[in-house]
Formats: structure tokens, sequence, C-alpha cells
């Protein structure tokens, strides 16, 4: 472990007196080539991250009061989308992808939790069996966000460490939640910010854990667990830059304070129903290791390029780039240039990195020190079909 | 003399797609042709989207020539819009957009939609995530 520049205490003192020197991922991937590495060590305090993608693994947990008389909701649908409610009688939780049984792909739990945090008013149905201490059968009403007690998200897997980007080797145009795939390697298709990305700054969770406090959806939120399928032991580079999909993160925060700017309901055609969340991470510049990993550029972060006319869940990878390749507008492979496209937001995600570095200069935003640090072992399990008992 | 330039979609019947109609824009009339799609089938009715630049007089004889060997000419009026103010500069249609109409600036990485390059491709429609590019007549 490297020696240690400061502390947590000693950065959130220099944040109170308005003293800390903020800058956004971009800005001191510039500062160290420029200056090196020990000056971002010397000079800086905290590092602001952000990503705006589509993070289908997201949702709301919803508690929407007890009516007279009461009802132990069994289902329920929030303008026609279903939410689970498998829990207490009023608890309900609304899952990003699922889809309204009228509309479709056209609307769904994105939509809902979109909807509720622009203040409109949500059609609630619910229906039971009845109990002797919840005699109501079915209910009727509508429901905002001021109506209902608490509404926070909490999304099982946001902000994937690296992920590989998309091409497409059959004849026909395929629709996948990587956008859209022109056939015979007509495009390719990437969704992280890089060299802007939270995991990708602090790629052995040095700094990112348990109960980091974090931009989300416009609000304070935290990091809550390690996400799903949260993988570190995904091949890294020499710099410690996994080249794939690695670690991830469970957030949770007050849906009530999120703004529709940075939670945004979309659709990847043919695929489904997803939600675009923005999230932002501060990195604390603790030590000389997490000024080199913060330091890090697009042209140092790698990921495969897999096909996805292989419908497997090995997809083979066509080739392996850079993001400062794939942010060119073109890569090769097999010798043919392929035009390149993102599928997450750089400029949102620059805006969010900005809006923080703002909040944690004046004051609004502290950093919080983990209770826990994210798993460094763990490995992804696969799952076979038609086992046996 | 002005210059015109203009998208028009030709609509060949089936017995006009054997003849080199194309060659004759270009040789008798001066037509500077960029063909932006084409579905010629053998046997079949054809459809021709091109960009044509070609001077007031001759763009006027073209247009005649083709109308007296039975081609359909009629102008690009499909438009394809962006709603702007709702667009999070994703990039996702970029990803499909083959006319470089939409595209993301390299320093800013907001998204510009330069409506003249548009072929009406409408490939874009369907990738946007939030459903923010429609189609007009």
């Amino acid at each position: 472990m490297a020696k240690r520049k400061r502390t947590y205490d000693e950065i959130n003192e220099r944040i109170r007196k308005g003293e800390a020197v903020v800058v956004t991922a971009d800005e001191v991937t510039a500062i160290a080539k420029e200056s090196g590495v020990e000056q971002v060590l010397e000079k800086v305090d905290v590092v602001t991250t952000a990503t705006f993608g589509a993070m289908c693994s997201s949702g709301a947990f919803l508690n929407f009061g007890h009516s007279e008389p009461p009802i132990k909701m069994t289902k329920v649908w929030l303008n026609d989308v279903p939410a689970y409610t498998g829990l207490a009688a009023v608890d309900a939780y609304i899952g990003a992808t699922e889809l309204s049984e009228r509309e479709g792909m056209n609307y769904g739990g994105a939509h809902v939790i979109e909807d509720l945090i622009s203040g409109k008013r949500i059609r609630l149905r619910a229906t039971a069996y009845g109990t002797d201490c919840y005699p109501r059968r079915e209910i009727e009403t509508y429901i905002d966000k001021d109506s209902i007690n608490e509404a926070f998200l909490f999304n099982p897997r946001n902000a994937y460490q690296n992920y590989a980007a998309a091409t497409n080797s059959t004849d026909r145009i395929l629709h996948t939640y990587m956008g859209t795939l022109l056939p015979r390697f007509g495009n390719v298709t990437y969704s992280t910010s890089g060299q802007l990305s939270p995991l990708l700054n602090d790629p052995e969770y040095l700094t990112v854990g348990i109960g980091t406090r974090i931009f989300l959806g416009g609000a304070q939120g935290y990091v809550a667990w390690n996400g799903t399928q949260h993988n570190p032991s995904r091949q890294r580079g020499p710099n410690g830059v996994p080249i794939g999909a690695a670690g991830t993160i469970a957030v949770i925060g007050d849906l009530k304070q999120m703004s529709p700017r940075y939670l945004r309901a979309a659709r990847f055609y043919g695929y489904g129903v997803t939600l675009y969340v923005g999230i932002g991470v501060p990195i604390p510049v603790l030590d000389e290791d997490i000024a080199r990993f913060v330091s890090v550029s697009d042209a140092d972060i790698t990921t495969g390029i897999c096909d996805y006319g292989i419908p497997s869940r090995q997809r083979p990878v066509v080739a392996t780039v850079s993001y400062a390749q794939l942010r060119s507008g073109w890569v090769e492979i097999d010798g043919k240039k392929v035009r390149t496209a993102p599928l997450s937001s750089l400029a949102m995600a620059r805006e969010i990195a900005e809006v923080l570095k703002s909040q944690i200069e004046t004051g609004k935003f502290l950093l919080t020190e983990p209770v826990a640090r994210l798993p460094l072992t763990a490995t992804v399990r696969q799952l076979a079909a038609g086992g046996e008992e | 003399m002005m210059t015109q330039r203009k998208r028009i979609i030709l609509t060949f019947p089936s017995l006009v797609i054997e003849k080199p109609i194309t060659y004759h824009l270009v040789k008798d009339f001066d037509f500077k042709v960029n063909i932006l799609r084409a579905k010629i089938v053998s046997g079949e009715e054809g459809r021709l989207l091109f960009e044509v630049e070609a001077d007031e007089d001759d763009f006027e004889r073209g247009l005649d020539f083709l109308r007296s060997e039975g081609v359909e000419v009629t102008p690009l009026s499909k438009e394809i819009r962006l709603n702007e103010k709702a667009c999070t500069h994703c990039g996702a249609c970029t990803a499909v957009c083959g006319s470089g109409a939409l595209s993301l600036d390299k320093d800013t990485w907001y998204l510009s939609f330069d409506v003249d390059k548009c072929v009406a491709c409408e490939l874009c429609v369907d990738a946007c995530p939030l459903g923010l590019l429609s189609v007009h007549f």
C-alpha cells in the first residue's frame, strides 16, 4: 500500500473551508500528461468521475401507504406496468425493464420511474386475496411522489467497470441492447465513458466501496454493495485496468430528490425498455497509487469488440481496441475500417462530473470513507440449462 | 446561370429498368449525380433516390427527358426531425447514420443534425433510445 498523502478527514476539512482542489477525471488526465503523476498527488484532493448510460439492472422500492380498509397487495400495476409486490402489504419494487401490459415496449418500468420523479400522477391498480387483517381485495387510484411514503432507487448493477464493444458479422440488422448493429461489420457500438468512468479510475476499488457517497440521478446516493455479476477477476492490462466487463456497484438513493435530467427512460428497439442513469463518483487522491489510477487516459483503456451475430454468452472477440480508437470514429476489423458510435452520453457524463465538482468545491458534498471494500476475488458463474435436482 | 441542387426520387416502370437512364442524365444534361439509395430488381419497378446538381435549364430538360421515358419524378419530401431539446447526446443514432447527417462533435460530444446530408433512410428513427427522431411528410 502506498504512503498516505492525505486522509478523508483532511480532505473533508478542506472541502468545508472551500479550499479543496477538485478536478474532473478528464482534467486530471491532462494534468498528469503535462506535469506528471507527482503533481496530481501533490495538488489534487478529489477527482470527479461520471457516467450516463443505459443500465437495465435498475429499479425502485415504493411504499404506497395504507388504504381504508387496508389491502395486502398480491399484484400491482403502475400505469399498467407490473411491479413486484411479494413483500409487505403495500411495498413494491418497480423494475426498469418491466414492460407495460398495454403498450409493450413503448412504455415500461423506467418510464414509470421517470414520470414519478417528474411529478406526474401514476395510475395504481392492485389486487389481493383478502385476509382478516387486510380485507380489501382490489384498489384503483392515482399516486404521485408526494402522496406515497418512501421511494428509493435501488439498482442492483450499475456503472460497469468497462464493457465489451459490439459488432455484427451476420447478413441482417441486429436490434440489441448495444443498439442497432448493421450487417457485415457495418458498425461498432460501445458504452462506457472511458477515462471519465468511475470504476475505470479506481480499478482496484481502493476508494469506491460500500458506503461511498455518490451523485445518483441528480441526488446524493450511496454505493450499497458490489453489483451483481461483479467480476474483479477479469483479465487486466499492465496498468491494472480490466479489459472488458469487470467490477460493478449496487447503488441506492432517494428517488424523490432525483431529476429526470439524470434519470431517463429509454427503449432499445426490438430489445425493450431500460433506464439511462447518471452516476458521479468522487475519488479522493489519498496516495500515489490512486494518483496514478485517476490519471488513466482513453489510450490506456482497452476492450474487446464482441460479435453479437453469434447468439451465445461466449460471443467471439473480433478485435481488441482502446477507447481512444473507439472515440476516433472508426476502428479496424480484419483490415476493414468500421464506423464506431457510443451509446452512453459523454456530454452528459462530463456535465455530471462538473456538477459534482462544483458541489464539492462549494461544500455541498462531503466524501465518505467506505465501511467495507468491494470484493477483489469474485468470479461470475454461469447458469446451466436443464439442470438436475 | 443558376445551379440547382435537389434530391429526387425516380420510379422506373419495369420496362425502363433495362435502359441506361442515368448515363443519359450525365452525358446529355450534365447532371452531377450522387446516388443515395437504389432498389432496382430486373422485371420489377425500380426506385432511385439521388441528389443532383445541374444548371437550371439542363435540370428542366433532364426532367422532361425522364418523363418522356416513362420515369416518374418526385422530389424528396420526407424529412427526419430531431427533438433537440430532449436529446441526451448518447450517440446511438450515429451508429446507423451512413450519410453523416447525424454526428457527434469531437470536442463537445454534442449531437448535431445536418438536414442537408440526410437521405431519410429512417434507420435512426428506431435507433434513438429516447424516440426523438421522427419522419415528417
